[in-house]
C-alpha cells in the first residue's frame, strides 16, 4: 500500500528500452487497479480471483466487492491490459484504474480515525452513564464519591482521546479570530469536566461526567455519518476520474510506444488512434480523418482534418490514424487553459455559508452571553462561586448542539443515500442545500440532453438495395455515423452481405465496388452532390450514380422530458444553451418543449449568461457535460455533470449523474428542498428543547438527570425526522 | 456495599475487552469489505485449510 506512483515509469532510462516495439509499457512496480462493474457474488469473487492468481507473474490478487474492484500485486512486466482481457474472457468487464488518482487511503483513514473515537467515547459513556443511574437512584455518601470518581478516572482520559477533533477545530476558529459550533461545543465539555471534579472533590451532589462524553458520542456520530457519506461520494469520483488511464501513443525511431501523457514534450510525435482523444495540442504531419469537437465547443458535426491542421487537446479523432506533432503539452494545452477559467469562477461560490454555519453564527454568541449572564446573575445573588459555576456549565450543557450537531448531517446522509441510489453522486457538502434554492436551470444540448450520439432519421425512406449497400458499406468503418446506421440495420434484421474490396478513405467514407460499379457512402461533397440541408448528413450512392441523402439526429437523452417537465411542475424556468447551430437547436428545444432556448453560444458567453442571471438574483442551477460548459458549470450556483463528460466538467460540478438517465434532475431539486426542510425542522425542534430546558438550567434546577434526558431525546428525535428523508423512495 | 470493589472492576474489564476487541478489528481492516466478506463465507474455496 505504499506507492501510489505506480503508473509513472520511466524513472530509468532502461525501462524504456525493454518492451517489444508496440507492446504496452510495463509498469515497472506493479500494483494494478481493476474496476470490475458487473461482480455482484461469491462466484464472481472466486472466479476473478482465481483466474487472476492463476496468471504468471501475480503475487496476490485480491477482489473488493463492495467498491467493486480488484488489487493486484504483481511482478514487473504484467500490465493491466492483459489482464483486463483475461478478466474480460472469463465473462467480466473490467476496466483499468489509474492507483495514482485513488488517494482512498486519506479518506478511509479519518472515516476510521473518527469511528475509532466514536467507539471509545460509546465505551466510555455507556460505563459512566451506568455508575450515574446508581447516583440517581438515590446512591449516597461515601459511595457516591466513589462512584463519582470512577466516572472521573474513566471520562477525563476518554475525553482527553476522543473530543480532540472538536479542541483542534475550535482552537484553530479561535486563532483565526472566527466563533464556530466546535468553540462553544469545547467550552461545554471541558466546562462540565471542570466543575464536575471541583464538586467531586468536594463531594457535592451533581456532576455532569456523563453528560460530557455522551455530547462527544452523540457529536462523533454527527462528524462520522458526515465523513462516512462524504468518503462514498470521494471514492465514487475518484473512480470516475481513475478509469481515463492518460495514456499516449508516441512514434519513436523503433516505432509507436504507449507512454505517460506527463512524458510527452513539444516536438515529439504523436498518434491519436480513430476513437482516441488528442492528449496535446498540435499539428498534423499525416493521415487525413475527421475530428468531433462536441466536448470543447457542443458543435454536432464532426470537421475535416489533413496535413498542416491543427488540433487541439481533447478532440476526439473519427476516421483515421493521424500523427501530430505537439505544440503545447501538459499545463500548456488549450485543455488546461480553459480548466483554469475554472479556478476564478469558483472562488465566487466558495463564499456560500451553510445553513450550519449560519446556524452556528446566531448560536454560538448567543449560548456563550446566556452562559456568562447565568453565571453573573448568580455571583452577584448568592455570592457563591461554586453554585455560579454549576449553572453557567448546567447552561452550557444543556444548550449545548447535540441535535444542532446531528441536525444536518443526519439529513444530508439520508438524502444523499436516496439519490445516490437513484443514480446522482453529490461531491460537495453543501451543494444539497444550494440545489434547494434553485429557481432557475440552464442545460447543454450536446451530450447533456441528447445522448451526443446520432441516430439515422430517414432509413425507412430509402428502398431495399439502398438498404442493403449502406449496411455493408457501413461496416467497414467506427465512424459514429456508420456506427449508427449499422444500429438501424440490425435492429432491422437486415442480413449481412459482405462486399469486395471494402476501402475506408479516412475523412471522406467507405468505397466498394459490385458488378463494375462504384458504391460509396460518406460525405456528400466525396459522393458528389452538393449538400443541400442543414444537419447531420452523409450521402449514399449505390453505383447508379443517383446519391441519396442519409439524415441524422442526435436523440434526447432518456429521462430528459421527464427532467424538464419535472422542473416545470417544481415552478423552475429551463433555459437551452448550446454551442450548436440555431437549427438544430430550435427543432431540439421544440422536442423538448423549452421556450427559452440560446445558440451558438461560445464557452464564455454561456458563463457570462450563468453570471448575468446571478446577478438578477437568481439561483442557477447548470447541467453540463464538455469542456464548452466548464466556466458556466463553475460560475452556477450549484452544478451537474454527466459520468461521461470531460473530467474538467465533472471535477468543475457538484454532483456528478452516474447512469444514462436524466430524470434524476428533477427528483434531486424536490430532495434537497425537503431535505433542507428537515434541516431547518430539526433546527426548531433543537430550539424547542432548549426553550423548554434553558429557563430550568437558569433557575438551577437542571439535575444533571434533566440535562442527559434532554439532550437523549432531543438527538433522538433529531435523527429520526432526518429518516423521513430516506422515505418513499 | 463491599461487592462493589469487586463488580466495578469486573464490568470495566469486560467492556474494555469489547472495545479493544473493536478496535483490534478496525486496525486490522475488517471493515474496508463488508460486502465481499459477507458472500466470502459462501464460497467453499478455503474450506478444508486456511488460505496460506
Amino acid at each position: 500500500m505504499t506507492a501510489a506512483t505506480t503508473n509513472t515509469p520511466v524513472a530509468c532510462p532502461g525501462c524504456l528500452a525493454t518492451p517489444v516495439e508496440g507492446a504496452p509499457v510495463a509498469l515497472p512496480d506493479a500494483r494494478v487497479v481493476l474496476s470490475l462493474p458487473t461482480i455482484h457474488c461469491q462466484a464472481c469473487i472466486a472466479k476473478v480471483e482465481k483466474a487472476l492468481n492463476a496468471h504468471p507473474g501475480i503475487k496476490n490478487a485480491r477482489v473488493n466487492l463492495t467498491l467493486k474492484r480488484a488489487l493486484v500485486e504483481a511482478e514487473p512486466g504484467v500490465n493491466a491490459p492483459e489482464l483486463v482481457t483475461l478478466l474480460e474472457g472469463e465473462g467480466f468487464e473490467a476496466h483499468e484504474l489509474d492507483p495514482g488518482a485513488l488517494n482512498e487511503t486519506a479518506t478511509r483513514m479519518a472515516s476510521r480515525d473518527i469511528l475509532m473515537r466514536l467507539a471509545v467515547a460509546g465505551f466510555a459513556s455507556m460505563n459512566v452513564m451506568l455508575l450515574s443511574v446508581a447516583v440517581w437512584s438515590g446512591a449516597t455518601d461515601s459511595t457516591r464519591d466513589l462512584f463519582h470518581w470512577i466516572s472521573a478516572a474513566i471520562a477525563i482520559p476518554a475525553i482527553a482521546f476522543s473530543a480532540q477533533p472538536f479542541f483542534r477545530n475550535a482552537w484553530a476558529a479561535l486563532r483565526a479570530g472566527r466563533l464556530n459550533m466546535d468553540v462553544p461545543i469545547t467550552l461545554a465539555i471541558l466546562l462540565a469536566l471542570v466543575t464536575s471534579l471541583w464538586e467531586t472533590w468536594l463531594s457535592g451532589h451533581h456532576a455532569y461526567f456523563d453528560a460530557a462524553l455522551t455530547l462527544t458520542f452523540f457529536l462523533l456520530a454527527g462528524r462520522w455519518l458526515d465523513a462516512r457519506a462524504r468518503s462514498a461520494a470521494r471514492s465514487a469520483a475518484e473512480e470516475l476520474t481513475a478509469l481515463e488511464v492518460p495514456r499516449a501513443w508516441r512514434i519513436e525511431a523503433e516505432g509507436p510506444s504507449e507512454v505517460s501523457v506527463a512524458e510527452l514534450r513539444v516536438d515529439d510525435l504523436v498518434l491519436v488512434r480513430p476513437g482516441g482523444r488528442a492528449p496535446v495540442d498540435g499539428v498534423v504531419t499525416e493521415g487525413h480523418s475527421e475530428v468531433d469537437r462536441a466536448m470543447l465547443t457542443g458543435e454536432t458535426l464532426p470537421e475535416v482534418r489533413g496535413v498542416g491542421d491543427v488540433i487541439s487537446a481533447g478532440e476526439v479523432n473519427l476516421t483515421g490514424p493521424l500523427t501530430l506533432r505537439a505544440t503545447a503539452v501538459g499545463q500548456d494545452t488549450s485543455l488546461q487553459r480553459m480548466a483554469e477559467l475554472v479556478a476564478v469562477a469558483e472562488s465566487g461560490r466558495s463564499r456560500y455559508t451553510s445553513l450550519a454555519d449560519r446556524a452556528a453564527k446566531l448560536y454560538a454568541p448567543g449560548v456563550h452571553i446566556l452562559s456568562a449572564l447565568a453565571f453573573l446573575g448568580w455571583l452577584i445573588w448568592s455570592g457563591d462561586m461554586r453554585i455560579s459555576l454549576n449553572i453557567a456549565a448546567a447552561v452550557l450543557i444543556i444548550t449545548c448542539p447535540c441535535a444542532l450537531g446531528l441536525a444536518v448531517p443526519a439529513v444530508t446522509t439520508a438524502a444523499s443515500g436516496r439519490l445516490f441510489g437513484k443514480g446522482l453522486l453529490i461531491k460537495n457538502a453543501t451543494a444539497l442545500e444550494r440545489l434547494a434554492e434553485v429557481d432557475t436551470v440552464v442545460f447543454d444540448k450536446t451530450g447533456t440532453l441528447t445522448t451526443g450520439k446520432p441516430r439515422l432519421s430517414n432509413w425507412a425512406d430509402l428502398n431495399a438495395r439502398q438498404q442493403e449497400v449502406a449496411y455493408a458499406l457501413a461496416q467497414g468503418s467506427s465512424h459514429p455515423l456508420s456506427r449508427a446506421i449499422v444500429a438501424v440495420a440490425q435492429s432491422a434484421g437486415l442480413p449481412v452481405q459482405p462486399l469486395k474490396g471494402l476501402v475506408e478513405k479516412p475523412g471522406f467514407g467507405t468505397e466498394a465496388e459490385a458488378n463494375g460499379q462504384i458504391q460509396r457512402l460518406g460525405r456528400p461533397d466525396w459522393v458528389g452532390v452538393a449538400v443541400e440541408q442543414d444537419g447531420i448528413c452523409a450521402a449514399l450512392d449505390v453505383g447508379d450514380g443517383a446519391p441519396v441523402f442519409l439524415t441524422f439526429e442526435d436523440d434526447a437523452r432518456m429521462g430528459a422530458t421527464d427532467a424538464i417537465s419535472g422542473l416545470k411542475d417544481a415552478g423552475i424556468r429551463v433555459v437551452l444553451l448550446s454551442g450548436d447551430r440555431v437549427t438544430a437547436v430550435r427543432e431540439f428545444a421544440a422536442e423538448l418543449q423549452v421556450s427559452e432556448w440560446h445558440a451558438a453560444m461560445l464557452p464564455h458567453q454561456k458563463a457570462q449568461f450563468v453570471k448575468a442571471l446571478r446577478e438578477e438574483g437568481h439561483h442557477v442551477l447548470m447541467v453540463g457535460d464538455g469542456l464548452n460548459d466548464t466556466a458556466a458549470l463553475a460560475t452556477a450556483h450549484v452544478s451537474i455533470s454527466p459520468a461521461q463528460a470531460l473530467d474538467a466538467a465533472r471535477a468543475a460540478s457538484d454532483m456528478v449523474l452516474l447512469g444514462q438517465d436524466l430524470s434524476p434532475v428533477a427528483e434531486a431539486v424536490l430532495v434537497a428542498r425537503q431535505a433542507t426542510k428537515r434541516i431547518k425542522e430539526n433546527f426548531r425542534i433543537a430550539t424547542l428543547y432548549n426553550v423548554i430546558a434553558v429557563p430550568l438550567a437558569v433557575a438551577g434546577m437542571a439535575t444533571p438527570l434533566i440535562a442527559a434526558l434532554a439532550m437523549s431525546t432531543s438527538s433522538i428525535t433529531v435523527s429520526l425526522n432526518a429518516l423521513r428523508v430516506r422515505g418513499r423512495g | 456495599m463491599n461487592v462493589l470493589a469487586y463488580l466495578i472492576p469486573i464490568s470495566l474489564i469486560l467492556g474494555g475487552l469489547g472495545l479493544v476487541g473493536f478496535l483490534y478489528t478496525l486496525k486490522s481492516r475488517q471493515y474496508d469489505d463488508p460486502d465481499g466478506d459477507s458472500r466470502r463465507i459462501l464460497s467453499d474455496t478455503w474450506d478444508d485449510a486456511p488460505k496460506p
